[in-house]
């Protein structure tokens, strides 16, 4: 493992209007999973298609199917859970969660209450250099998705697609171990990272692959170190969980409004309610979902219509061998053999593909310099031209070698902006365009030297105000890379003038 | 153990069976009856026992993840009492 | 040619081979006796057309000399089996007009096999019943009447329209299915062999689900012969239903030798219950005597929780069948209630499901969903599943110790009348299967045989429990069982 220390980050206090409070949160995860077909039937997965063209008989919930696992499903939750550093339970079962919705058509919902699949793991959130936290993972469950049902094509009935019945999905639970908004983001972001560099979710808030449960409760200090000691609950405060968040900012503002929301009850001497809650993002604030009739009772039991499930610890090992290097590993390495500052290392290292593409880039070359490019050239590039890096123009052989030619001194810095520029938009190699076109960085001292002289010998009165004013020598520089049409080396040009002016 | 009228009428809820509140006495006094019944299970000794989830335990079989269902919209509508442009449509839900 | 519905499927199977007749011949036999039938109300679905075009097919296969035993050999199907564009109701008024886009695995493999539909068959709603009194379609009738009294009789239930179709020869067999007793039983009440297999040997698939830890479906025959003719057909592992056994189907017909010289039968005492008419325990000590002649070793055997499987399955049973009917809710497929203005979703399923399901559905469905509500999970349904652990331990341990086969009566009195029991409270009705139950929760193999008559001339049988997948073993002890007997008689056709 590596071998890092870290500070914890401070909790967020929010100042009431009698007293000072903390928040504890604890965030319940859906990420879909990525798979071909729907996790107990061979239907497809994919998003977008026409209303229930994705739907199998047994995701429409005929009368006499039955349900059949997809073992790439549990090979994915597996892999999740091995990426988290998670405990794998070799033995998991199914069981029914029973409730009534239009778009839940069995009536019940297959999920894994008893026997999860995964148990304890955790996830290492950065909130700045050195400050992180171990959020540690309760569990991690694989459970049907339900479909969808539109409420606003129709002043009077509802419509449902069962498209997404079924889908595949993992719940990962952390432990209430969160403290702050910018924590639960940093989590939701860290975890998704993770996902995608696993390949078991691709993290699609927008689309809904990926959503947050949000739990928020608040303190007031020096309880939760109380909870902590005894693990006792009732040191804490009545949670509230923020349903379907599927936005970082969201997920903050949403925490930020409900927390406040509660320390007002609180401090009016009234009880926060156990209930779900919804967050309104055009109102910002979070109102109850809970209908006037009492709570769910989902009688959840056994499902009679799947054995459990039992897996094999080398069937476990053999996934384990397919982990690639994940998030904290690459950047401990990216930090280490190419001695990059922890800042552009997590630039990097956010997804395997832009981590690639640096490699590629840097590979046999300037670590730093190359990060430099990547980060502030291609991606400011990129950003402007709203591409992403799997659409960049620029491969990672043409960046090199825009790298190398600076290294060996052939272009300057300048001269390799504009280079890259070429490179960008019209492709091609860069040490044949710089060849081609003269772009080569004039070095030859005695060339230099000659051009020194010849605007000395032109302009005496600026010689003799440089002089009295070193200065003045910049307007030489300018002189000079203006004479040798930008491509004299700016460093031998200082000198240069430096010298012949001192004479 | 008893059943009462509330009882009853929440068990009716869950269940989402429509019973007129005049019908509830009955049923709670039906299912009472039946739960009497039951109550002998309480004569067993069962410590210590596991309670059975598959009568005949064998390896869960799994499937590949292969698409090979689905992309059958009209079959799936063919016997809804209300299909609209390809959807379920069903009373409006309140969330 | 009259009369060729009244063949067994054996003897069909032989003529048919040997040209002597063709299925088209059989089936019209058939239909024709359907349609006289109408007083019985077994078949609720004809399917007349479909069944004369499949007899043709089957006609020339058996020309073609490649005909499989099932091939050209008329069938009614119990109407829980989903048959591909033809009604499937579950005898509920909820799932009326529902014609079904896939067709059962089981059913798939009659008629890959070259079996012919005549059409679906009479039961109680959603299985739920040992009386076949609960039906959409109103009653089935049993073909078998008491000595000189014209009072109509049930043919059992659920499964009650295939045994009244089988018994009045109005069919050479029938698909049935067993939960709780729904074949053994009603096959015991009309005087037929009715066989439930291990749980996981026939593929659930395309079976409208009533309680998925308990329910197989199974061949209701005129003969055990036939019986494992036809439960060879319907038989197999299916990778679409995760609890079905992946093991091969032996050729079951080829070990009836009737020799069971040496077999090990017991005679559990806990089975003796209070008040067991006497008529009853003479059957059971006939039988006994027919087996012990037969060259068996009778002995007795203790299955101590034999009176707790009856509260044990009415708690485990609608439990999971209140979890399976969720999804009859009126928004994907059957009946929708109609609607008055300003009803939202919840008062569709209310209403919808309280028209829909009839009065022993909801209360079990109600009953289901109290059992595992908050609170009284652990009191009722994990109890009795820890019971059932204990049921299935005490048939394992008869098992090892040698046993090879049970011996017990089949229903603890003879077809009563239907609508006696109207007004009973419900559990007296669930006393029914009081014989029965015990092999759902362990899940066994167990048949049904007719073996005498009770004083008033009506059928009466024996079970037979085997080991678990050994059905071939089991059915070659009920065919010496069926020889010993020698139960030939039939209903007087009063239809």
């Amino acid at each position: 493992m590596l071998d890092l220390t870290y500070e914890l980050p401070k909790p967020k206090v929010i100042a009431g209007a009698k007293h000072d409070w903390e928040l504890v949160i604890g965030l319940e995860i859906h990420a879909q999973v990525s798979s071909n077909a729907k996790l107990f039937s061979g239907a497809s997965t994919t998003f977008g298609a026409e209303p229930n063209s994705n739907v199998s008989f047994v995701d429409a919930a005929m009368p006499g199917m039955l349900p059949v696992i997809n073992e790439y499903c549990v090979e994915q939750a597996v892999r999740t859970g091995l990426g988290l550093n998670a405990e794998i339970n070799l033995y998991s079962a199914f069981d029914r969660k029973n409730y009534f919705y239009p778009d839940l058509p069995q009536g019940y919902q297959i999920s894994q209450l008893y026997h999860p699949i995964v148990g304890e793991g955790e996830v290492l959130v950065e909130m700045a250099e050195g400050v992180a936290r171990n959020v540690r993972i309760e569990r991690i469950h694989l459970e049907q998705d339900a479909g969808k049902s539109i409420h606003d094509m129709d002043p009077n009935m509802s419509f449902v697609d069962l498209n997404r019945t079924g889908v595949a999905l993992m719940e990962i639970v952390s432990k209430p171990d969160i403290r702050g908004p910018e924590e639960a983001a940093a989590y939701v972001t860290k975890l998704r990272q993770i996902l995608r560099y696993l390949g078991t979710c691709d993290g699609n808030m927008q689309s809904g692959s990926m959503r947050a449960d949000v739990n928020v409760s608040v303190c007031r200090q020096g309880q939760y170190e109380k909870y902590q000691e005894t693990q006792d609950f009732s040191h804490l405060g009545t949670r509230c969980e923020l349903k379907n968040m599927n936005s970082m900012r969201f997920i903050q503002m949403a925490i930020d409004y409900e927390a406040r929301r509660q320390i007002a009850i609180l401090e009016d001497g009234g009880t926060v309610d156990q209930e779900t809650r919804l967050y309104d993002a055009d109102k910002n604030e979070t109102r109850s979902m809970r209908s006037k009739e009492e709570a769910h009772d989902y009688r959840y039991f056994p499902c009679p219509d799947l054995l459990p499930l039992e897996i094999e610890q080398e069937w476990v090992d053999d996934i384990a061998k397919t982990l690639p290097e994940l998030p904290d590993a690459k950047k401990a390495r990216f930090i280490k053999d190419f001695g990059l500052s922890d800042y552009d290392a997590s630039v990097l290292t956010a997804d395997t593909v832009s981590a690639g593409f640096f490699e590629a880039t840097a590979e046999g070359r300037d670590g730093k310099l190359a990060a430099n490019w990547v980060i502030n050239e291609l991606f400011g590039r990129l950003k402007k031209d709203e591409k992403d890096i799997t659409d960049s123009p620029i491969n990672p052989d043409q960046l090199g070698g825009i790298i190398a030619l600076i290294t060996k001194g052939d272009i300057s810095g300048k001269i390799a902006k504009d280079l890259f520029e070429i490179v960008y938009t019209e492709g091609g190699d860069p040490a044949e365009i710089v060849d081609a076109r003269g772009m080569k960085q004039v070095t030859d001292t005695g060339a230099i030297e000659a051009a020194v002289d010849k605007i000395i010998a032109e302009n005496p009165a600026q010689v003799e105000k440089a002089k009295q004013n070193p200065k003045l020598a910049g307007w030489f520089v300018g002189q000079v890379m203006k004479a040798t049409g930008g491509k004299a080396n700016p460093k031998a040009v200082n000198e240069i003038i430096a010298k012949k002016l001192a004479q | 153990m008893s059943i009462d009228k509330d009882t009853a009428a929440r068990v009716a809820k869950l269940a989402r069976i429509r019973v007129e509140d005049d019908a509830l006495p009955a049923l709670a006094n039906e299912l009472s009856n039946i739960i009497g019944f039951m109550e002998q299970l309480n004569e067993v000794d069962v410590d210590g026992v596991e309670p059975m989830t598959s009568v005949t335990p064998q390896r869960l079989y799994r499937r590949t993840d292969v698409i090979n269902d689905g992309d059958q919209q009209g079959a799936v509508l063919a016997n809804a009492p209300d299909a609209r442009e390809g959807f379920f449509a069903v009373p409006k839900v309140v969330e | 040619m009259t009369d060729l519905n009244k063949l067994t499927i054996a003897d069909a199977r032989d003529q048919l081979r040997a040209g002597d007749i063709t299925s088209a011949e059989l089936t019209g036999a058939c239909v024709s006796a359907i349609e006289g039938a109408g007083a019985l109300n077994a078949f609720v679905h004809n399917t007349a057309e479909i069944a004369m075009e499949q007899a043709a097919a089957a006609d020339t296969r058996i020309k073609a000399g490649d005909a499989p035993d099932m091939c050209g050999i008329p069938l009614g199907i119990k109407d829980l089996f989903c048959t591909k564009g033809v009604d499937t109701q579950a005898a509920s008024g909820i799932l009326s007009g529902f014609k079904p886009e896939y067709e059962s695995t089981i059913t798939t493999q009659l008629w890959d096999r070259g079996a012919v539909m005549l059409g679906k068959l009479n039961m109680d709603e959603f299985a739920m019943g040992s009386s076949n009194e609960t039906s959409v379609y109103g009653d089935a009738i049993n073909p078998w009447k008491r000595d000189g009294d014209d009072a109509t009789l049930t043919p059992g239930g659920s499964s009650g329209g295939s045994a009244a179709a089988v018994a009045g020869d109005l069919c050479l067999a029938a698909t049935g299915t067993d939960t709780g007793g729904s074949i053994r039983q009603p096959a015991a009440f009309t005087g037929i062999v009715g066989l439930k297999p291990t749980y996981g040997r026939c593929s659930r698939w395309g079976v409208v689900a009533f309680a998925s830890s308990l329910d197989q479906a199974g061949p209701m025959t005129k003969t055990v012969r036939d019986a494992a003719i036809m439960m060879e057909a319907m038989a197999g592992f299916d990778p679409k239903d995760s609890t079905s056994r992946d093991l091969a189907v032996p050729n079951f017909e080829a070990m009836l030798t009737g020799d069971i010289k040496g077999k090990k039968i017991g005679i559990p005492k806990e089975y003796r219950m209070d008040g067991m008419p006497a008529e009853i325990a003479k059957l059971w000590e006939d039988g006994t005597a027919m087996l012990r002649d037969a060259g068996a070793e009778i002995v007795d055997i203790s299955l101590p929780h034999t009176k707790y499987a009856l509260p044990a399955y009415y708690v485990i049973a609608p439990a999971e069948a209140s979890s399976n009917l969720a999804r009859y809710d009126g928004v994907r497929y059957g009946q929708r209630a109609t609607l008055a203005g300003g009803d939202a979703i919840d008062d569709m399923y209310e209403k919808t499901r309280a028209e829909g399901f009839g009065p022993e559905v909801q209360r079990r469905v109600m009953l289901g969903t109290y059992v595992l509500s908050a609170g009284f999970y652990d009191a009722y349904y994990n109890r009795a599943r820890k019971v059932r652990t204990l049921i299935k331990k005490d048939f394992e341990d008869v098992f090892a110790a040698g046993v090879d086969a049970i011996l017990t009566p089949a229903t603890p009195s003879a077809a009563f009348g239907l609508g006696e029991m109207k007004d009973a409270d419900p559990v007296k009705m669930y006393l029914n299967d009081v014989f029965t139950v015990t092999v759902n929760l362990a899940g066994l193999p167990a048949i049904s045989v007719p073996t005498g008559t009770d004083a008033q001339g009506l059928p009466l049988g024996l079970q037979l429990i085997g080991r678990p997948w050994d059905e071939g073993d089991l059915l070659n002890t009920a065919y010496a069982l069926e020889n010993a007997a020698g139960f030939v008689a039939k209903p007087a056709k009063w239809w």
